[in-house]
């Protein structure tokens, strides 16, 4: 409509004699379809009115984040919304990249389908990564344990219990080598969920690459290494905010010259989620996150499409199945816009979003755990027609305990079915154009926006994190979710309804003690076998490099490459710059 | 001491992230007139019992969705009794199989809750501990 009218003001026309006749017909094209509006106005309120006279299911017609769903939407919702195909969709792989990132989508390249996995030790690991591509997985993600995750080596008195209890434990560049053994890291593409020591596993890759002879421009894969969410959700934080986004840009600063293959972040919105927040929670603090981090990028003199196009995202798939596709499209287009107009990104590849996402872990069931299947097969899908880069599916028993084998197949297998059995592959952003997700696209880019200038308010980011702020919005959201689940107004099939009697439980994947024994011998053996001259030279070189602001990415690899453990890593810097101290609260 | 609430720690021992059930349990108890007191992320049982000792708590709620269980909750039980505070109930929630729940009540923890589970049963459990343990006046709203 908009576009319509714009070409019908008056002052357009430059020659009023000879485009007459032509503004004539677009005249009375705005007149008739005004009629047809109007009309169609008339039409719904009748509707409404004998709509209003049907009983109803006694049932919450609200979206698992609070919204209230209209009974139905038709065009009268994108016109009260000024939708403008070219300007709020465009065309796949163009600007504001609304229906994908890519021109051709999935009929060039389906989304990756990367289990994250990891338990035990680096050999047990690496056996289920050699099966899990064996059956047709294309790229690998690592999960790591505890104490790898807060930058503990695994026989330190803080690992005790942890170690390789809900990943893997890597302490040691030579943890690493025995990980990857035996998979080109010049091929398969690694993705690594670890924040606040991320450097540093980052900097064990490389040297592992660097062991197999693949130098590092060709290594492949991410570092999630968004610690501004660590602060909001997820909690494996290690230093305090502001070193901690020295170190993020040291990161971008280095692989922009070194690494062109490899994302140094992916900038999540899954922890934010599955930690209580609404979508429209997740998708502006996401982003907002996003933009700090740019915002950091361009405080060290990077260019912005120097750094940009290796930025991704990674978002949560939670159950409602709308909602979370609209929110996919959102997420692209808001970014887009900002990228352009507020930062001056020209390189398409700044602008466009390319995301990782993840069914929503929060949603599975210890009750009657086989109906999981079900509600990740749903999630799976949402995410696919949301137009996602790459897709981990959960195991059914993901709320009891790591996956067996079995499960973790099933949950691959949901991905093949959805990829060559459904179609729904085929067509790119099938659902561009209907009223709902239209409408729902938009209204979760008005409360993303809202949200952003409410943080700006608050005077950012990181002075929201230091404040509780983030922290505080999404523990209110997650309990009103708890108490609309416990007084019954929210179903969760199999929780509060539906329940039965029977024993539905499953067998579980157990990890002893013995991970933990084998890693200590381990680390033993490492320390009795390196030099440690050279290790506590880099070390103390890695120091002076911190105390003197330096990129603090060569001297840490060249630590790793002598073995110095995380541990070790990790205690140089926090003796400079600090440990993070939360604001508790709840 | 007629008129004191019942006190609970709500404690996250270990290296374990996860606070969002702690949390939702730490805010259910305090609406149902309990003192809470929350010890934020990342504490070593030292740091809890020392708190617990401090506080002077009825009550010690471990949350643990790290696998980590068997280690952090005998060693909670075993600083409180050093602490001579064997007459304080540790309870908890979390990941924890079966079988695992089966050992550690045994050990002496109290009632472990698993996902799924409505915040109500918590609190009316630890209401019932502390009427019966903790006896008269203490702690009712």
């Amino acid at each position: 409509m908009s576009t319509v009218e714009q070409e019908a003001e008056p002052e357009a026309a430059a020659d009023e004699a000879e485009g007459a006749p032509e503004r004539e017909a677009l005249e009375e094209e705005v007149r008739r379809k005004r009629r047809e509006l109007a009309e169609l106005e008339r039409e719904l309120e009748e509707w409404d009115e004998e709509y209003d006279d049907v009983p109803k299911r006694d049932a919450n017609f609200t979206s698992v984040s609070g919204r209230e769903v209209q009974p139905l939407h038709t065009p009268l919702d994108l016109e009260e919304a000024d939708f403008d195909y070219r300007e709020d969709l465009g065309f796949p792989g163009e600007y504001p990249f609304t229906r994908g990132p890519y021109r051709s989508m999935y009929r060039t390249k389906l989304w990756t389908m990367r289990q994250f996995s990891g338990f035990a030790t680096a050999e047990e690991t690496n056996e289920r990564y050699k099966y899990l591509l064996d059956q047709g997985q294309t790229g690998l993600s690592v999960a790591f344990d505890f104490p790898t995750l807060m930058g503990y080596d695994s026989d330190s008195g803080r690992a005790e219990g942890e170690v390789g209890k809900v990943g893997v434990a890597i302490s040691s560049l030579a943890d690493m080598e025995t990980l990857f053994d035996g998979i080109p890291l010049d091929e398969v593409s690694v993705s690594m969920t670890i924040n606040g020591p991320a450097m540093m596993l980052y900097c064990f890759l490389l040297a592992a690459a660097e062991k197999q002879g693949v130098p590092h421009e060709e290594v492949r894969g991410t570092i999630q290494n968004d610690v501004l969410k660590e602060f909001m959700a997820q909690h494996a934080w290690i230093f305090p905010p502001e070193p901690a986004l020295k170190i993020v840009a040291d990161t971008f600063e280095w692989s922009s010259r070194n690494a062109p293959k490899f994302h140094p972040i992916s900038i999540s919105g899954y922890h934010i989620r599955e930690a209580g927040a609404t979508a429209a929670q997740e998708l502006a603090y996401t982003l907002k996150n996003g933009f700090t981090y740019v915002e950091k990028g361009l405080e060290r003199g990077l260019d912005v499409d120097d750094f940009a196009p290796r930025l991704s995202f990674f978002w949560d798939v939670h159950n409602d199945f709308f909602e979370e596709i609209a929110k996919f499209r959102a997420a692209r287009r808001i970014w887009a816009r900002h990228m352009r107009e507020e930062y001056g990104a020209e390189d398409p590849r700044s602008l466009r979003l390319r995301t990782h996402a993840q069914t929503a872990g929060v949603t599975l069931t210890a009750q009657q755990p086989h109906n999981n299947i079900v509600r990740v097969a749903y999630q799976a899908m949402a995410a696919v027609l949301g137009g996602t880069q790459s897709l981990h599916t959960n195991a059914m028993d993901e709320t009891l305990a790591l996956p067996t084998e079995e499960t973790a197949r099933i949950a691959l297998r949901t991905q093949q079915i959805l990829a060559h059995e459904t179609g729904v592959p085929n067509s790119i952003d099938p659902l561009a154009g209907s009223y709902y997700v239209e409408s729902l696209t938009d209204e979760l880019e008005q409360e993303a926006e809202e949200i952003f200038e409410e943080i700006d308010q608050i005077g950012g980011v990181v002075e929201g994190i230091r404040s509780g702020y983030f922290q505080q919005q999404i523990a209110d959201s997650s309990r009103r979710h708890q108490q609309e689940v416990e007084s019954g107004e929210r179903t969760i099939v199999g929780v509060n309804d539906f329940q039965v009697e029977e024993d539905t439980s499953i067998d579980i994947l157990k990890i002893g003690e013995d991970a933990g024994r084998t890693q200590e011998r381990r680390l033993a053996e490492l320390r009795e076998r390196r030099d440690d001259a050279r290790v506590r030279e880099a070390l103390d070189r890695l120091r002076e490099a911190a105390e003197e602001d330096e990129n603090l990415m060569p001297p840490t690899l060249e630590a790793v490459r002598a073995y110095a453990t995380l541990g070790e890593l990790r205690q140089t810097l926090e003796d400079v710059y600090g440990r993070f101290q939360e604001p508790v609260g709840f | 001491m007629t008129d004191r609430k019942y006190r609970v720690l709500v404690a996250k021992p270990g290296l374990d992230g996860h606070d969002r059930g702690a949390k939702v349990v730490a805010a259910a108890l305090r609406d149902a007139g309990f003192e809470v007191i929350y010890t934020g992320l990342h504490q070593t049982p030292e740091q809890i019992v020392s708190t617990a000792v401090q506080e002077d708590v009825d009550v010690v709620a471990l949350s643990i969705l790290s696998g980590a269980h068997m280690t952090l909750f005998p060693k909670v039980l075993d600083l409180l009794e050093e602490e001579g505070l064997d007459d304080v109930l540790v309870t908890g929630g979390g990941i924890i199989p079966e079988d695992d729940i089966e050992k550690l009540e045994q050990r002496g923890v109290g009632k472990l809750f698993g996902p799924g589970t409505d915040t109500s049963e918590a609190v009316d459990y630890i209401r019932t501990w502390c009427e019966e343990h903790r006896g008269d006046g203490a702690g009712r709203e």
